[in-house]
């Protein structure tokens, strides 16, 4: 299958060479096209940071990250801001909607910075919003909204420009328990039915549960890498909480 | 000493996100001094007597408006600060969780008040001190006065002045500041920024109604005060627009934001362009919240640009309107034939009987030697003929439009050969009238027009026993008083038979100095002024106008009226400008936030920092626009009042008005931009 992602020795460190922390040590992995790829790993183990520095938010120490073949790590400029708004879809732990606008207004926003036609930015956000079931609240405030409706909004923001590649950062964190699991058949949905690739950073066994792979992160390394398989959610639910507690007591939290 | 540490670094750290308050403060010492100071700038100028009484004058008038000043600067600070200090909500939240008590905290925020209040003070009198050295220039060119050399000038009197009105600015703020330390809930400061805004759309025909009535009422005082402008004769009459004025721009800010936003709305293909749903949506959230700042500062641009346009047009039109209006050297006038039951003594009653050439022969001053171009006439007046009745059938319906006019005055005669002989010496132009007929003259254009319904009609007055009509159907603009504005409100030309044995009210000399220049101009009218000690002269009562006088009082009364509308334009200007600076960079906070989920979905850097500028040039525009749409009406109103200062060149003010404001308004909107590109950027 053709890869959409390619890691190659990816390095990144902070702080100064009489300090050095490895936020990032040597990682490589691939993403195929229309996988669902979660990364696990604890508070600090640098999940984030490598999310920051595939959706180019953050510059890497060394190594390169490809998308669809080009090499991102030398984008620079307009064509970063380029290459976010067409090619990635992002979605935030804290949802990032801007509060002064409607729903409708904050998915519109991914498609009129990309000067698509007003139309058009109507059809598109009536078919996203049936597939993610937030007909109801477009015209309301984020204020006015559950947490897994901002999510799901956030969701369809992300993904209505048709992405390469989207990315989550801790998409359930903020949702209770129901919101949660609604907002990940969704995903599984867009994942199986529109061919999306999502990249998902989680500490949450649950959450990675739902993905096709999960790639486990301890100190900056890879630590271990799951496939589901033809397992059940549950089997390989059970199968991440097995590694979760190979990997220590960081991840406590798990559940 | 901890406290006072952490105070000093929480000031180094915010400099540069509050610079415009910083710079606004500055601002606000330094022109409060300058203008305190202006009295000692003069100290070095060549200017007469008649000129320091003027320049006595101003100053006092100064520190009065400076008392109001104070005021506005005060509001201003408290203002600012609230801002400020509802930012660092959050802040003084770590402080209490920390277990700092909120006396503590006062006493933070009481030192930073100290440091910023020392530092704005010093730097502040700095600026002023050297500002006012240029200002000396401006103060000598107003008073067309010669510099005698330039010194370096510091008045420690404005100095004290400045440093105690703004240091009970500063107390106010700490106390304000204590109060609301005092007052705040632990829970609220942390939770202070996670507090979303409610976005709430207004009804948008509440909207359209409430928009068509506030514009109707402002329709309504626009039209009080220029086309129904006659009926505002006395001045609580004029409260009635303002108040409309007010009110009325209060709601069609508020209507006006939500109809806006609609109407954008709508035009989808514009709505959903690039940033501008985001752009219209920051305004619109903003402009919910701020519709009452909104109207204050559109009211204060409103009054700055009248202040400023009025001040400097009533200078030049003053100045250019002495030429004509002061064409010879020295006209002299006394009352004549007092009559004998008037109470007055009886050397004043034997006075008045006598010429004004009589008298100054009296009081020793030699006419042939001193004057040239000498002419001597009589106004004639009588009680049978007073104003009510010089107006006929018009009388009935003008006591009901101007109730307020003096109708039992009497009215003014002079003979027809004797205001021809004026007309050539003063260059106007000679008028005939037969044996049964009759001219007025007058340059006042409110009575002119009152005069020309009555000469419309063909009024006949009686003189004597003899009827006469009118010659004209409207008065002929001329003048038989020398003054530095208009103030011939109708004199009577009449074939000089009728005014035989007629009570002569004033007598009324004219005449050029004879010398050549202008120092001997001056030693003449010195020896005038001097006649006032002579022994005769209690027992007269001869008034002198001169060229010079008029000169030097109209020039001292522009530049005042110039001085202290530029003072009062220019706070207002700063203050209003710094208001909404403030306002935009305070909440920076938030559009940092939502500047970076823009940064995070790919918006380019160029588009954002367009939504930004134009997000704050809407905000800038906005009560500008308004504020220049009532200025049309205001400064119309305004030149109506001063009408008797003479018609200036208005262009010439206005458009050095709008310099000024678009140098002031337009600095603060680019710092503003600037401040908040900074603040939004990446670190």
């Amino acid at each position: 299958m053709e890869n959409i992602l390619k890691i190659d020795k990816v390095e990144k460190y902070y702080g100064s060479r009489s300090s050095l922390t490895k936020a990032i040590d040597n990682i490589s992995f691939e993403v195929d096209k229309g996988e669902f790829v979660a990364i696990m790993g604890a508070s600090g183990s640098g999940k984030t940071t490598l999310l920051n520095c595939i959706s180019t938010i953050d510059r890497v120490t060394s190594g390169h990250i490809y998308v669809d073949g080009e090499d991102i790590t030398k984008l620079k400029g307009n064509k970063l801001n380029k290459f976010r708004r067409e090619e990635l879809g992002f979605i935030f732990q804290d949802f990032n909607l801007l509060d002064t606008l409607t729903a409708y207004e904050n998915i519109a926003l991914a498609l009129s910075i990309q000067n698509v036609s007003a139309s058009d930015i109507a059809k598109r956000i009536d078919k996203v919003a049936k597939e993610l079931d937030i007909k109801d609240v477009l015209k309301k405030y984020p204020y006015q909204m559950s947490g897994g409706q901002k999510q799901r909004v956030a969701s369809a923001r992300a993904i209505i420009t048709n992405p390469k590649l989207v990315l989550a950062d801790e998409p359930t964190g903020a949702l209770d328990s129901k919101s949660a699991k609604m907002l990940l058949e969704r995903f599984t949905y867009l994942n199986k039915e529109l061919m999306a690739t999502i990249l998902m950073v989680t500490h949450d066994a649950f959450t990675a549960s739902y993905a096709s792979r999960v790639i486990f992160i301890k100190d900056g390394k890879i630590f271990n890498e799951l496939h589901r398989g033809s397992d059940s959610r549950k089997e390989f639910f059970d199968k991440i909480i097995d590694v979760v507690t190979l990997l220590g007591g960081d991840l406590n939290d798990a559940l | 000493m901890m406290l006072f540490k952490l105070s000093f670094k929480n000031i180094a750290r915010s400099i540069k996100d509050y610079a415009i308050y910083f710079f606004t403060l500055i601002l606000g010492v330094a022109i409060f001094y300058i203008f305190n100071a202006i009295d000692s700038q003069t100290v070095m100028m060549q200017v007469s007597e008649s000129t320091y009484e003027i320049i006595d004058l101003m100053t006092s008038m100064l520190s009065g408006v400076s008392v109001f000043v104070a005021f506005i600067l005060g509001f201003l600070i408290i203002y600012a600060n609230r801002f400020l200090m509802k930012r660092r909500n959050k802040e003084f939240g770590i402080y209490l969780t920390l277990g700092m008590s909120k006396r503590k905290i006062s006493l933070i925020l009481f030192f930073e008040t100290l440091i910023v209040g020392c530092i704005s003070l010093v730097v502040g009198l700095v600026l002023g001190t050297a500002l006012s050295q240029v200002m000396s220039l401006l103060v000598a060119n107003m008073f067309e006065a010669n510099m005698t050399e330039f010194e370096f000038v510091f008045s420690s009197s404005a100095c004290i002045k400045t440093l105690i009105y703004f240091s009970v600015m500063y107390i106010l703020v700490m106390i304000f500041n204590t109060y609301n330390v005092s007052r705040c809930k632990l829970i609220d400061l942390l939770n202070a920024n996670k507090k979303s805004e409610k976005v709430k759309l207004k009804n948008p025909w509440l909207c359209v109604i409430v928009f068509i009535v506030s514009v109707s009422a402002l329709g309504y005082a626009y039209w009080c005060v220029t086309g129904g402008v006659t009926d505002m004769q006395t001045a609580d009459k004029i409260l009635i627009p303002i108040a409309l004025g007010a009110v009325s721009t209060f709601f069609i800010f508020w209507s006006l934001s939500g109809l806006l936003l609609k109407l954008f709305m709508s035009m989808k293909n514009v709505y959903y362009k690039g940033l501008n749903s985001f752009t219209l949506r920051q305004f619109s959230s903003k402009i919910n919240t701020t519709v009452f700042s909104m109207t204050i500062i559109c009211l204060m641009l409103f009054f700055t640009i009248c202040v400023l346009s009025g001040a400097i047009s009533i200078r030049n039109s003053m100045t250019s309107n002495l030429k004509t209006l002061a064409p010879v050297d020295i006209q002299l006038d006394k009352t004549m034939d007092i009559s004998a039951d008037s109470g007055y003594s009886p050397e004043i009653i034997d006075d008045s009987k006598i010429s004004v050439s009589e008298t100054l022969d009296r009081l020793g001053f030699d006419t042939d030697k001193y004057f040239k171009d000498v002419i001597e006439f009589d106004l004639y007046a009588s009680n049978d003929i007073l104003i009510k009745n010089t107006l006929g059938s018009v009388y009935d319906e003008l006591v009901k439009e101007f109730p307020y006019l003096y109708y039992d005055d009497a009215e003014t005669f002079i003979k027809e050969s004797d205001y021809n002989k004026l007309a050539k010496l003063y260059g106007l132009d000679p008028v005939y009238v037969d044996d049964d007929e009759y001219i007025i003259i007058s340059d006042v254009d409110f009575w002119t027009d009152i005069r020309n319904r009555s000469l419309e009609k063909g009024t006949p007055i009686t003189i004597n026993e003899v009827s006469l009509t009118p010659k004209y159907n409207e008065c002929v603009n001329g003048f038989v008083y020398m003054s530095s504005n208009h103030i011939n409100t109708g004199i009577f030309v009449v074939p000089d038979e009728v005014l035989e044995n007629m009570t002569r009210e004033t007598g009324i000399l004219v005449a050029n100095y004879n010398a050549n220049d202008d120092q001997g101009k001056q030693k003449i009218e010195d020896m005038i002024i001097g006649l006032d000690k002579s022994s005769y002269s209690p027992n007269t009562d001869i008034q002198a106008s001169t060229k010079l006088s008029l000169y030097e009082g109209s020039i001292g009364l522009g530049a005042m009226i110039t001085f202290i509308g530029l003072y009062l334009g220019i706070i207002f200007l700063i203050a209003s400008a710094a208001i909404l600076a403030l306002k935009e960079l305070s909440e920076s906070t938030d559009n940092k936030e939502r500047f970076r989920m823009l940064r995070k979905i790919g918006t380019d850097e160029k588009m954002l920092n367009k939504a930004l500028f134009r997000q704050i040039g809407i905000f800038f525009l906005f009560p500008l626009i308004i504020a220049i749409i009532h200025s049309i009406f205001g400064i119309k109103f305004c030149l109506y009042l001063l009408e008797t200062f003479g018609k200036g060149e208005l262009l010439k003010s206005i458009i050095m008005t709008a310099g000024i404001i678009v140098f002031v308004y337009g600095g603060y909107f680019i710092i503003t931009y600037l401040c908040s590109k900074n603040i939004i950027k990446e670190r």
